[in-house]
């Protein structure tokens, strides 16, 4: 005899078992067990999200770019990720209309989320001498690494002047733009940002009026 | 069984009198002997056998250091790392529980991979032997994520960037994938929160399943028995008085005993490297890490520790190019299973599945899904396709000493690409090395995705009834 074949066999005193009521008892006991072992999972599913002080911390910083020279890269920390702020010299921004044909999406348009509207332009940046990006690759969130300088690299013999991903080798043009048939799909993502003064940048809000 | 049936132990000496009293409360000679002194294992095991047991020291290692590790570490991002040079410069004894620890996680996996291999040259995951085999796998993604859980804890450069790019591999999951990584992270970056869970994951959520699943695989083992280098049932040929099998010998002494002389001399190779070169060149304990965790600047050169890079190659062999290669291997996959295979059913699912992933691959290009995803699916294919292995090889015999040139041929080229996949992920990326990495991709996959076929077709020489013990020395 089947050890699971026990409820229609089962004598109970005098009384002839009810086989249907006591399968459907267990599938009613079964139901709401479940019903209430998935409910119980839900509050241990949700510790795990982020926590209210981990949603506050995403304050807005401020950068000061009064020392950055021309050709430069200054870092900034945002939400505990990396934001270059690069300081292009017209050669640099040379290179990047020189660039353009070989980037994967020379305007922006795959993810509208990563470029605001105030920076959807050529350069990618409010004012063309300034490039403010999350220097966090689209690919598995490496922080590339800077190669400003347009000259012979060894990951391209035509280097225009960008930053390298070392985890896995793509590439981004001075205008945070991923070059084609590299692993990262979309561009470096433009913080939304504004200038409070001339040599101040404030990283997290958007510009006003935009 | 009622206490008073049972016959009264001997043997013990002076201890008799204490075992009866707890063999009549708990199944203490049953378990013995059907675990040890009569659980018959083929006579004929060779080097490749020891790799079991050796599984075993290498997790109690694990399990006993780890302990001591908790007593002095701190999970919290701001002094983890601190801490790990606490118990490395002051703690008394505290490098050298470290380098065990640290030595027995790089161990674990050598065993562990030696362990599959043989499964692999034996057959041992045929049947019955299915259920092994994937409680087996079972372990071996345990064994995966407990490494990878780890690896975060000492807060170095390796442990931060590692976490992050393996963390971002759920990111490219299609529609849930970010959501998914922030409940991973607990934080939108791998931060505090990450350290403190993947630490509750290390030491207890992990190694408990582990735990379980190990007992499962024995027990599994112990009821089907043991293959052996033959690949023929020691269970067919019975001593008919005894009803023990005529090739198999008790494990307990005769393993026993045997695991004993894996065990010593594994533990030299072991003490070898704990005491001289604990980080074995970079590879077992990378250079990056000693470096704390910087969110702000990605190390120049980052590869995750040797054990990941076969998989870590597939992923990144994945480029905008590779893709056209794929949806013709699937195409052509297809075609052979379309031309080969009687079943009509067969046929057109198989037609379907190909056109939807090319649909995807290849097709309009608003439907298409970035290399990026295809990568981490190719990755996660290449881990769980060896679940499929019992039912993917069709020889009619279980031991390669009696598979043909074709299927020898073929276990070569699989452990060769295995290997340069290994290799090649622990370098920086180049076009050629990138372009090898794409051929050894396909070795990798075709080994499995072709084995119906040529074991079905190769010329295989007939197995023994009874196993070959004297030939074998």
């Amino acid at each position: 005899m089947s050890p699971f074949a026990v409820a229609g066999n089962i004598r109970m005193a005098d009384k002839e078992l009810d086989a249907g009521k006591r399968r459907f008892l267990i599938a009613a006991t079964s139901v709401a067990g479940g019903v209430a072992t998935g409910a119980t999972a839900v509050p241990f599913v949700a510790s795990m999200l982020p926590s209210e002080r981990a949603k506050a911390a995403g304050a807005p910083v401020e950068a000061d770019i009064s020392g950055l020279a021309p050709g430069g890269l200054m870092r900034v920390e945002w939400r505990g990720k990396p934001v270059w702020i690069v300081r292009r010299t017209k050669e640099m921004l040379e290179l990047v209309k020189a660039s353009d044909e070989r980037v994967a999406d020379p305007n922006s348009k795959r993810q509208p989320d990563y470029t605001p509207p105030y920076a959807r332009n050529e350069f990618r940046s409010i004012k063309p001498e300034y490039l403010v990006v999350v220097g966090i690759c689209t690919h598995l969130g490496c922080s590339p690494v800077d190669k400003l300088k347009a000259e012979p690299e060894p990951f391209d013999a035509n280097w225009k002047g960008g930053f390298y991903c070392p985890c896995h080798g793509s590439l981004f043009d001075l205008a945070g733009r991923v070059y084609k048939n590299k692993p990262a799909p979309d561009n470096l993502p433009v913080p939304p940002h504004t200038y409070l003064s001339e040599n101040k940048i404030l990283i997290g809000e958007d510009q006003e009026g935009a | 069984m009622a206490a008073g049936e049972k016959e009264p132990v001997t043997g013990a000496g002076p201890f008799n009198g204490l075992l009866t009293w707890v063999d009549r409360r708990f199944p203490l000679i049953q378990l013995w002997r059907e675990h040890l002194s009569e659980y018959y294992a083929p006579k004929n095991f060779n080097f490749w056998y020891y790799f079991g047991s050796l599984a075993i020291l290498v997790l109690v290692i694990q399990i006993v250091t780890g302990i001591f590790l908790t007593m002095h570490y701190k999970p919290d991002a701001a002094q983890a790392f601190a801490s790990v040079e606490y118990i490395m410069r002051e703690v008394p004894g505290g490098w050298l529980i470290r380098y065990m620890h640290s030595t027995g996680a790089s161990a674990f996996f050598i065993v562990v991979y030696l362990h599959m291999f043989r499964g692999l040259l034996y057959g041992s995951y045929r049947q019955p032997r299915e259920l092994i085999w994937i409680i087996g796998m079972m372990i071996y993604l345990c064994l995966m994520a407990e490494a990878f859980f780890g690896y975060l804890l000492p807060w170095g450069q390796m442990s931060y960037w590692g976490a992050q790019v393996i963390i971002n591999l759920f990111d490219a999951i299609p529609w849930i994938g970010p959501t998914l990584a922030i409940w991973i992270r607990g934080d939108y970056v791998v931060a505090d929160a990450t350290l403190n869970r993947f630490f509750a994951l290390h030491v207890i959520g992990i190694p408990l399943l582990l735990l379980g699943l190990v007992v499962a695989h024995i027990m599994a083992l112990h009821e089907v028995g043991s293959n052996n280098p033959d690949g023929v049932e020691i269970k067919q040929h019975k001593d008919p008085r005894t009803g023990r099998p005529l090739d198999g010998v008790a494990f307990h002494p005769y393993y026993t005993v045997k695991d004993l002389m894996g065990a010593a001399f594994f533990l030299i190779l072991f003490c070898i490297v704990m005491f001289f070169m604990p980080e074995f060149g970079g590879y077992f304990l990378e250079y990056n890490n000693f470096i704390p965790a910087d969110p702000l600047k990605t190390p120049p050169h980052i590869a995750p520790v040797w054990y990941f890079t076969p998989y870590y190659s597939i992923l990144r062999a994945v480029t905008e190019d590779f893709m056209i290669v794929l949806a013709l291997g699937v195409a052509a996959y297809a075609a052979l299973i379309w031309l080969t295979v009687e079943r009509f059913r067969t046929k057109v699912t198989a037609a379907a599945v190909a056109a939807v992933l090319i649909f995807f691959m290849k097709g309009p290009e608003q439907f298409v899904i970035d290399p990026k995803v295809w990568g981490v699916a190719m990755m996660g294919a290449g881990t769980l396709i060896y679940f499929l292995l019992p039912w993917l090889d069709r020889s009619p015999v279980k031991s390669i000493r009696y598979k043909g040139p074709i299927t020898k041929a073929a276990l070569a080229l699989f452990v060769v690409s295995f290997l340069a996949l290994g290799y090649l992920g622990t370098l920086s990326v180049t076009e050629s090395r990138t372009l090898a990495a794409q051929i050894f991709t396909l070795a990798y996959f075709a080994f499995f995705l072709l084995m119906p076929w040529y074991t079905a077709i190769d010329r295989t020489r007939p197995e023994p009834s009874r196993v070959t013990w004297e030939g074998a020395h």
